[in-house]
């Protein structure tokens, strides 16, 4: 008996995490619901904003902007990708869960941005701060999402907004990973010319550092976004609408055409976002001398209207290309 | 103290790396050696006790092999690195003691440094490059715009203002880090292997550009290298590095005529002297020369020069001519048989230089100044001689 246990002392000797979890969980859910309750309001605001505008923006209008957009940040191609994905988007019937979804997704990037940005500036900074966040993001990118989805629930009821919530959860660590990244990848020789010039902190952040990672930290932006997107199916579980809705509702009732067409638009949704802020990742890498307002839509109307007006901000770049040629 | 001509002064100045330096400090101190030092307490000393002062106006070279601490010594100077002891003063300011802000402000506006790598933004456009120093010193949009035009200008890259950094070749680029160092109208300029990176074509260029900008604007610089004939080509002063030590400061005649031990010695070794070797300090001054404004019969007879230098009476060179002639010897028929065409070698020339016109001259080539002033011969049997003993 005395040798048993001594072999494997784990028959007796557990730690009753489980035990104290559910306890801290009733504790907190008791006592302090109210306060979990008020900080959905944030990502309520923002998500009622955004899904308002979505949904209140016409389909045709929809494309529209969006293709006049991709054109601006990447050319015409884009412009015709957008107008592509987003008008099969509203042949195979899911426009209106496709924006829902689309809101749900901007507004957690929204606040993975806002809060993974300046956590990769500061783990970047300090390498404490790295050692420290670092364990905690490998937790939230590895933890099941159905082992927070229930506490999510308690604390924060369910719909959209604990969606969102969860969404930030899973979607948050690459953005910070990558902005930590982008920031200790540049090259030494930069930061001390910037040095030697006499940069404050702060003018090194916001002139050097933050310029130069940028093509890292539009990657994190992307994989937040993919993440962001795979996750509202799992969210849709506690009751979050949009496309995830449908492929759910489609596996529960069997309806392979359901879950099919709304897998179907969530992955087209996917490629548009996913191209999207690839080139513009891409734009912001590029170190080509054009000017925003020389190309795209924009580019386009600069050209054929005020030319007189386009001129005094066109002019400066023009010599340069003479004395090139 | 600001108006001395010393506009930098470094004082016994350490740099130990390592995680325990006052220790190592403490050995330093007691005179222990970086040998000493490394070995018991792992730490490891970059700068040993490095001593200078630079002048207004000139070009100061630091030069040493790769590990010898040069490039720790001038990132000491605006506190890149900190130093572990010493002093440096700037303008009679003591640098070493300087408070943040302070030190910000000596590097906005005293010190400008030029990289090896050329470290320029390349998000930024090339204007926005130059001015990069002034943007960050808070100089308004306009004003930094004029100002890095017109260093751009210097450098001969005006017309690229628009272009971006990754758009230009090195030699350009070095070009847009030196105007970026220059609007800034720093008291004192770093260049920390400006060049290094750049093929040998361009860096012959680059370095005539640094001469001909110093004629113009005489900066005061200290030139970081290990191309010994770069630091001959452009140094006023060299200081040489071996092992974080300072071992010789000199201009580099002195440093080759004397060099402080073998180590420098052997730096000298594979240069070619005779680029540096002025022709004056070497002319032969045993050539019989007459005086032609006096009308007199001149016996030559135990005489073994063939050739006779004529000068005036300003002892300026007028011609040479053979001292054989049909044995008449008055003056009068030198002067009708003077060679022709004339060969001569200014002074100032290196002996690389002349070494074609001392083969081409069928006599011994005349050594002249600026003035036309008679200095010496060359002749090509002593040229030999001096090449083969090199």
């Amino acid at each position: 008996m005395i040798d048993v246990s001594f072999l494997d002392p784990f028959q007796q000797l557990t730690i009753p995490v489980g035990e104290w979890v559910e306890a801290m969980l009733n504790y907190l859910v008791q006592n302090f619901r109210d306060v979990f309750r008020a900080a959905r309001w944030p990502i309520d605001q923002i998500l009622d904003l955004v899904e308002g505008v979505l949904s209140a923006i016409p389909p045709l209008i929809g494309i529209i902007l969006s293709v006049l957009f991709g054109w601006q940040v990447a050319g015409a191609r884009m412009g015709v990708f957008c107008a592509i994905t987003l008008t099969l988007l509203g042949l195979i019937g899911v426009w209106e869960q496709s924006m829902v979804t689309l809101s749900l997704v901007i507004t957690s990037l929204f606040f993975c941005v806002v809060i993974g940005v300046p956590l990769g500036i500061l783990s970047a900074r300090y390498d404490r701060m790295e050692k420290t966040i670092r364990p905690v993001l490998d937790a939230m990118q590895t933890l099941p999402a159905f082992v927070y989805l229930v506490p999510v629930v308690m604390l924060f009821g369910i719909g959209n907004v604990p969606g969102v919530l969860v969404t930030i959860i899973f979607a948050l660590p690459p953005l910070v990973r990558l902005t930590n990244l982008g920031i200790r990848q540049i090259p030494a020789d930069k930061i001390e010319a910037a040095r030697a010039f006499g940069c404050t902190p702060q003018q090194m952040l916001v002139k050097v550092q933050l310029p130069l990672a940028t093509p890292t930290i539009m990657a994190g932006v992307n994989q937040t976004l993919m993440l962001s997107l795979s996750m509202v199916v799992i969210a849709s579980m506690i009751s979050v609408e949009g496309l995830g809705q449908m492929v759910l509702r489609g596996i529960g009732r069997l309806d392979m055409g359901l879950a099919t067409v709304g897998g179907l638009g969530l992955v087209l949704l996917a490629i548009f976002l996913d191209r999207l802020t690839q080139a513009m990742g891409e734009r912001s890498n590029a170190s080509g001398a054009v000017r925003w307002f020389q190309v795209g839509p924009i580019g386009f109307v600069v050209s054929l209207f005020g030319a007189n007006a386009a001129k005094q901000q066109v002019v400066k770049p023009q010599p340069k290309k003479a004395t090139q040629e | 103290m600001s108006n001395t001509q010393e506009i930098l002064e470094v004082n016994n100045v350490f740099k130990v790396f390592g995680s325990a330096p006052d220790k190592a400090m403490e050995m330093l101190r007691n005179g222990a050696s970086k040998e000493q030092v490394l070995s018991e307490t792992g730490q490891n000393v970059g700068v040993f006790d490095a001593s200078f002062s630079v002048k207004r106006g000139e070009i100061f070279v630091i030069m040493g092999l790769s590990g010898s601490g040069k490039s720790t010594l001038v990132r000491l100077l605006n506190r890149l690195i900190e130093p572990s002891s010493g002093s440096i003063k700037l303008k009679g300011q003591t640098i070493t003691n300087l408070a943040d802000k302070d030190l910000l402000n000596v590097r906005r506006n005293d010190m400008s440094m030029v990289f090896q790598s050329f470290a320029l933004m390349p998000h930024m456009s090339v204007i926005d490059n130059a001015a990069f120093g002034l943007e960050i010193s808070g100089v308004d949009k306009k004003t930094r715009h004029e100002r890095a035009i017109e260093a751009l200008e210097q450098v001969g890259l005006g017309s690229y203002a628009y272009s971006r950094p990754d758009q230009l070749s090195g030699g350009m680029q070095q070009r847009v880090g030196l105007a970026r160092a220059l609007a800034n109208d720093p008291t004192i300029l770093l260049m920390d292997e400006a060049f290094s990176a750049l093929d040998p074509l361009i860096r012959y260029e680059m370095q005539g550009e640094l001469i001909r900008l110093q004629k113009e604007q005489e900066r005061t610089i200290v030139f970081i290298s290990h191309d010994l004939d770069e630091a001959i080509r452009i140094g006023d002063r060299i200081a040489i590095m071996e092992g974080g030590r300072i071992v010789q400061i000199g201009t580099p005649e002195e440093i080759m005529n004397n060099p402080a031990d073998d180590y420098v010695a052997s730096f000298f070794k594979g240069v070619d002297t005779t680029k540096t070797i002025k022709v004056k300090d070497i002319a032969q001054t045993s050539a019989l020369t007459v005086a032609v404004n006096q009308h007199q019969t001149i016996d030559f007879s135990n005489n073994p020069n063939e050739f006779v230098y004529l000068l005036d009476s300003n002892n300026k060179f007028v011609g040479v001519a053979p001292s054989t002639v049909n044995g008449d010897l008055s003056l009068e028929s030198l002067m009708a048989n003077r060679i022709t065409p004339q060969f001569s070698v200014n002074g100032s020339t290196s002996l690389k230089e002349s070494i074609s016109i001392v083969s081409e001259s069928p006599y011994p080539v005349p050594v002249l100044d600026d003035k036309g002033g008679y200095q010496g011969t060359l002749s090509k049997e002593y040229v030999l001689s001096l090449l083969a003993n090199n």
